[in-house]
C-alpha cells in the first residue's frame, strides 16, 4: 500500500473544554473520492477544519504529502495545494463572481486566472452567465458551484467540501456530485467530501468513513456501507439527522 | 435583476395622518413650551428672571409636526416597496466624472482668486479648499483601513499626529527641509501603523474598534504629558513653512514674490499650500486605485468579506492586515505633516478622538470603500461646517445670540441618522467591481446590481 496523500492520526480537538473530536484515524490515497457521513453535530466540520489548521488539533498528528501540517498555519496549508468548500460556502458577498473565481488564483499571485476561468465556466456553465453578478445575490446552488470553483482555481491536488448538497435542490445536486466526479475522472483530483446526505455520497465514493460523537466508528468502501445494515438504519431510512 | 416592480398607488389615510399631526403638535408643544420657550436668566442684579423664545419653539415645532407629516405620507404610509437600486452613475458620466472633478480643483484657487481679489479669495481657498482636501485626502486613508480592509480604526487621528509632531520636530530640531520630512512623516506613521497592528491582529469588529480608540488616546495623552519633547499642551509653534523647492513665501529679496517678480501677498502661499495638499490627496486617490487592482488590494477587500476563506485560499492575513494599517497610516502621516507646515503651529488639542470619529463620518457616511463617497461627504460635513460659521441671518430667527457653530455638532448627528435611514450602506454604496491582470472580460459596473447582505 502506497503513502497515503492525506493522513489524520490520533486527533483530538477541542472547543474550549469540550472535545470535538476524539482520537480521528483516517486516510485518504491520492486519486480517491472518500466521504465522511454523520448526523449534525458528530464533528464533521470539525475534522475538516482541523486538516486546514483552525482550530488546531491538541493531539495527534496530520500528514499531507508526508508533510507534518498539524502546526502550519491554515495559509500556508492552502499553500501545499489543498482547498475547500467550507461549512457554509464562504464565497465573498460583495465581489462579482469574476472576483471571487480570481481570489481562488491568490496563491499563485494570479497568475493562470485566464485558463483556470475557462475550466471552472466548462464544469459550471452557470457561472460564466452569472459572471458579473454579486456573489451575494447568487442562488444556493450557484454559491456553492462558485464555492468549488473557487477551490478549483487554486489548481488543488486535493479537494475538501464540507456538505455541498446542503438545502440544494436533488437536481442541482446531481450537478455538483457529477462535476465532482468527473474531476476525480479526468484530472485525477483527489476529493475528501463530508455529507449528511449519505445515500448519493456513498454512491459516488470510493471509500467511506462513518462518524458518530467525534468518534469514526465504520469505514468501508462506499458500496460496503452502502449494503451495511447499521449504516442504512441511522443514516439512509430516514434515520435521525 | 430588475427592482423596478411597479410600486402599488399610495394609499393614504389622510384623517389618521392628520391626527397623528395634531398629537405630534400637542406633545411637543407639552415638552418643548416649558424646555425651550421659557429661558431663565440672571439680569444684571443676579435676580432670576423668565424671558421668551417663541420664535426658537415654533421652528422646533414646525420641524416636529411637518417632519413627521412627511414621514408619515412618504415613508411610513407606504407599502414596503422593493429595494431600489443603488445610486449609480451611468458609464458615460462616471468616465467623465473624475477628470472633470480633478480639472475643477485645479482651476478653484485660480478661478476665486480672479473673481475675488487675493484678500476676499483667502477665505475660500483656506477655509474651504484647503480643509476640505485635507480631510478628503484623511477620508480617503482611513478608507484604505475601513472601507477597504474591514478594520474599524477608532484611532486614525493618531497616525495624523505622528505625521504633524515628526515634521515639526525634526524640522525645528534639525532643520530639515519639508521635502525631505513629508516621506519621513509617512514612514513614521506607517512604522506606528505596524506596531498597532500587531497587537489587534485578532481582533475584529467591536474589539477592534476599542482598542484603536484607546490607542488614539494614548497617543495623544503621550502629546500631551512627555512635556520635554513635545511641550505637552502648549504644543510647538514657529514650525518652519513648506517651500517652492527651496524658495520660501515671504517678504524676503529670495522669496517667491520677489523671485517671481510679483508684489508680496500672503495669498501666494496659500495657494501654493492648496495645490501641495491637491497633489497630495489625488496622490492617495490614485494609490487607492491602483493597490485595488493588485493583489493586495484585492487581499484586504476579500479579508473584508470573509477572514476564514481568506485563510483558507492561501492568503496571509497577518501581513494583509499590516499592511492595511501601515498604508492607511501612512497617508494619515503625510496629512500631518502637511497640517503642521500649514498651521506653523500645532498641539494636542487638534488630535483628540472628535478628530477620528469626523474622519471615520466622513468614510462611513460617503459610503465604505467608495473615493466618490468619501468627496461627496468632506464636501458636505467640513464645508457644511464652515458655510454654518456665516449663517448670520439664523440670527434673525433664533436670536442675535444665537451661534450656529455651536449647533454643529447636533447637525452632524442629525445628518448622521437621517443618511444611515435612508441609505444604511452610505451615500454611494456599489462596490466598483475591479478589472484587474489580464482579464480579458471587462466587467462594466453598470451590469452588477447590489443585492443583500
Ligand atoms: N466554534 C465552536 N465552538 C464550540 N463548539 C463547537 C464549535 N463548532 C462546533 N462545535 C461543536 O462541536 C461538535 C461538532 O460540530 P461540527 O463539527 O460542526 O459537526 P458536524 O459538521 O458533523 O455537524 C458539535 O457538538 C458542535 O456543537
Ligand atoms: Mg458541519
Amino acid at each position: 500500500m502506497t503513502e497515503p496523500l492525506l493522513a489524520v492520526r490520533g486527533v483530538e480537538t477541542y472547543y474550549g473544554n469540550i472535545i470535538a473530536l476524539k482520537g480521528v484515524d483516517m486516510d485518504v490515497h491520492e486519486g480517491e473520492i472518500v466521504t465522511l457521513i454523520g448526523a449534525n453535530g458528530a464533528g464533521k466540520s470539525t475534522l475538516m477544519m482541523t486538516i486546514f489548521g483552525s482550530p488546531r488539533a491538541r493531539t495527534g498528528r496530520i500528514t499531507y504529502a508526508g508533510v507534518d501540517i498539524t502546526k502550519m498555519p491554515t495559509h500556508e496549508i492552502a499553500r501545499l495545494r489543498i482547498a475547500q468548500s467550507p461549512e457554509g460556502r464562504r464565497i465573498f458577498p460583495r465581489m462579482t463572481v469574476m472576483e471571487n473565481l480570481q481570489m481562488g488564483a491568490a496563491i499563485d499571485d494570479f497568475a493562470h486566472v485566464d485558463e483556470d476561468l475557462d475550466k471552472v465556466f466548462a464544469l459550471f456553465p452557470r457561472l460564466k452567465e452569472r459572471i458579473a453578478q454579486r456573489g451575494g445575490t447568487l442562488s444556493g446552488g450557484e454559491q456553492q458551484m462558485l464555492a468549488i470553483a473557487r477551490a478549483l482555481m487554486s489548481r488543488p491536488k486535493m479537494l475538501l467540501l464540507d456538505e455541498p448538497s446542503l438545502g440544494l435542490a436533488p437536481l442541482v445536486v446531481k450537478g455538483i456530485f457529477d462535476a465532482i466526479r468527473e474531476l476525480n475522472r479526468t484530472e485525477g483530483l483527489t476529493v475528501f467530501l463530508v455529507e449528511q446526505n449519505a445515500f448519493h455520497a456513498l454512491k459516488l465514493a470510493h471509500r467511506g468513513y462513518v462518524m458518530v460523537n467525534g468518534v469514526v466508528t465504520m469505514s468501508g468502501t462506499g458500496r460496503e456501507l452502502l449494503a451495511s445494515p447499521e449504516v442504512r438504519a441511522a443514516y439512509l431510512e430516514g434515520g435521525h439527522h | 435583476m430588475s427592482h423596478d416592480a411597479p410600486a402599488a398607488a399610495p394609499s393614504i389615510d389622510w384623517s389618521r395622518t392628520l391626527k397623528d399631526a395634531v398629537i405630534t403638535g400637542l406633545i411637543a408643544t407639552a415638552i418643548l413650551g416649558p424646555f425651550i420657550g421659557l429661558v431663565t436668566v440672571q439680569d444684571m442684579e443676579h435676580r432670576l428672571i423668565l424671558q421668551t423664545r417663541w420664535p426658537l419653539f415654533l421652528a422646533l415645532l414646525a420641524i416636529l409636526v411637518v417632519g413627521r407629516l412627511l414621514l408619515q405620507i412618504f415613508v411610513w404610509g407606504r407599502p414596503a416597496k422593493p429595494k431600489r437600486a443603488p445610486l449609480a452613475l451611468p458609464p458615460s458620466v462616471e468616465r467623465i466624472a473624475a477628470p472633470f472633478f480633478i480639472g475643477l480643483l485645479f482651476v478653484f484657487p485660480i478661478s476665486v482668486l480672479f473673481a475675488l481679489g487675493p484678500q476676499g479669495s483667502i477665505k475660500w481657498i483656506d477655509n474651504y479648499g484647503i480643509q476640505i482636501l485635507i480631510y478628503i485626502m484623511l477620508g480617503w486613508g482611513l478608507n484604505i483601513v475601513v472601507g477597504l480592509a474591514g478594520l474599524l480604526d477608532l484611532g486614525y487621528v493618531a497616525f495624523y499626529a505622528v505625521g504633524a509632531y515628526s515634521y515639526a520636530l525634526l524640522a525645528k530640531t534639525f532643520g530639515l527641509s519639508f521635502w525631505v520630512l513629508l516621506p519621513l512623516a509617512g514612514i513614521l506613521a506607517s512604522f506606528w501603523g505596524i506596531i498597532l497592528g500587531f497587537p489587534v491582529l485578532r481582533l475584529r469588529g467591536d474589539y477592534l474598534a476599542i482598542v484603536t480608540l484607546a490607542f488614539g488616546e494614548i497617543i495623544r495623552l503621550i502629546l500631551i504629558n512627555w512635556v520635554d519633547f513635545t511641550s505637552g499642551y502648549a504644543g510647538i509653534s514657529g514650525i518652519p513653512r513648506p517651500t517652492l523647492f527651496g524658495i520660501p513665501f515671504n517678504a524676503s529679496d529670495n522669496g517667491f514674490a520677489a523671485t517671481f517678480g510679483l508684489e508680496f501677498s500672503p495669498i501666494h502661499r496659500t495657494i501654493f499650500l492648496y495645490y501641495l495638499i491637491l497633489a497630495l490627496a489625488l496622490l492617495t486617490a490614485f494609490v487607492t486605485t491602483k493597490l485595488r487592482r493588485l493583489p493586495i488590494g484585492r487581499a484586504w477587500e476579500a479579508l473584508r468579506e470573509d477572514e476564514i476563506a481568506c485563510r483558507s485560499l492561501g492568503i496571509n492575513t497577518t501581513t494583509t492586515k499590516l499592511t492595511a494599517f501601515a498604508t492607511g497610516a501612512m497617508f494619515a502621516g503625510f496629512a500631518g505633516s502637511f497640517f503642521a507646515a500649514r498651521q506653523g503651529f500645532i498641539s494636542p488639542e487638534s488630535f483628540t478622538f472628535m478628530e477620528s470619529a469626523n474622519i471615520l463620518a466622513i468614510v462611513v457616511l460617503g459610503g465604505m470603500g467608495s473615493l466618490w463617497g468619501v468627496v461627496i461627504a468632506a464636501v458636505a460635513l467640513v464645508g457644511g461646517f464652515e458655510l454654518m460659521r456665516e449663517m448670520d441671518f439664523l440670527k434673525l430667527i433664533f436670536g442675535t445670540d444665537f451661534d450656529p457653530t455651536q449647533y454643529r455638532t447636533l447637525l452632524f448627528g442629525a445628518a448622521m441618522v437621517g443618511i444611515m435611514l435612508w441609505k444604511p450602506r452610505g451615500l454611494i454604496s456599489t462596490r466598483e467591481p475591479t478589472a484587474f491582470l489580464k482579464e480579458r472580460k471587462a466587467v462594466s459596473g453598470s451590469l452588477v446590481t447590489e443585492g443583500h447582505g
